[in-house]
């Protein structure tokens, strides 16, 4: 048989338009990953040594900053980062147990990811509340 | 005489960014719970307490380490997002020369804070 009777390959879709792509669960997680590992870098790196200084310099820049942080724009922030810490605390630990080959069907893994989702919105969830 | 094979290809260090990535996070968690269990066990954290806790040598030694399990997670991963987004290669060694410039200074104020007296 020649080359040129190979039937010829169907060309593949090359398709990344990112507002019609569904991904799976899964990769929602793993996306979220990524955003909140950046936001944590950009913003919650700096934001945190800064605040950790001023609250240790003295009584009076420690009830400034707690002044500061009761403002509802202040509050806001930091739940969004304490969502950020707590996703990426929550992935970073079903990253570790998929490494060692616990929940890697796919099954369990949809699982696994919903859970990640859930508790990290769950946890956020009470922080936020305290804090309001 | 027999020499040991060369590796012929790969610069290898894959394997050892995605084992850093996994302890720095092992080390991380760890400080994070023992922070949250400090705060729980003492019914939340005033200034006193908060001072007498950053004034332990031992303390300040885990802040230490956490800080640069961080930096060096934070390297990882920032890489990593540059690598995957960023294709012209002058653009991509800026970014890269940033991150890390921005990561080693945080490791200089973290010492400040720590260690810088008062």
């Amino acid at each position: 048989m020649s080359t040129l009777d190979r039937p010829q390959p169907k060309p593949r879709p090359v398709y990344l338009n990112l507002v019609a792509i569904r991904l799976p669960l899964p990769g929602i997680v793993s996306i979220l990953h990524r955003v909140s590992g950046a936001a944590l870098f950009l913003f919650a790196i700096p934001l945190v040594l800064w605040a950790v200084q001023a609250s240790l310099a003295s009584p009076e820049s420690f009830a400034a900053l707690q002044a500061a942080f009761a403002h509802p724009l202040a509050k806001l922030l930091t739940i969004g980062l304490v969502w950020a810490y707590l996703h990426h605390f929550c992935a970073g630990i079903r990253y570790l147990l998929l490494d060692l080959h616990v929940g890697d069907d796919l099954a369990p893994a949809r699982r696994s990811s919903m859970a990640v989702i859930a508790v990290s919105l769950a946890l956020t969830l009470i922080v936020g509340v305290r804090l309001w | 005489m027999t020499r040991p094979l060369r590796q012929a290809v790969g610069a290898h260090y894959g394997w050892k960014d995605w084992l850093a990535q996994r302890v720095t996070a092992v080390v991380m968690a760890a400080y994070t719970v023992l922070l949250l269990g400090i705060a729980l066990w003492n019914g939340g954290i005033d200034y006193a307490l908060w001072k007498v806790l950053f004034a332990h040598g031992a303390w300040k030694l885990a802040t230490f380490v956490f800080m640069l399990a961080l930096v060096w997670h934070a390297w990882i991963g920032v890489r990593d997002i540059w690598m995957d987004y960023v294709k012209p290669v002058g653009v991509r060694l800026l970014l890269d020369v940033l991150t890390v410039l921005a990561l080693v200074a945080c490791i200089g104020w973290t010492i400040q804070i720590l260690w810088g007296g008062k």
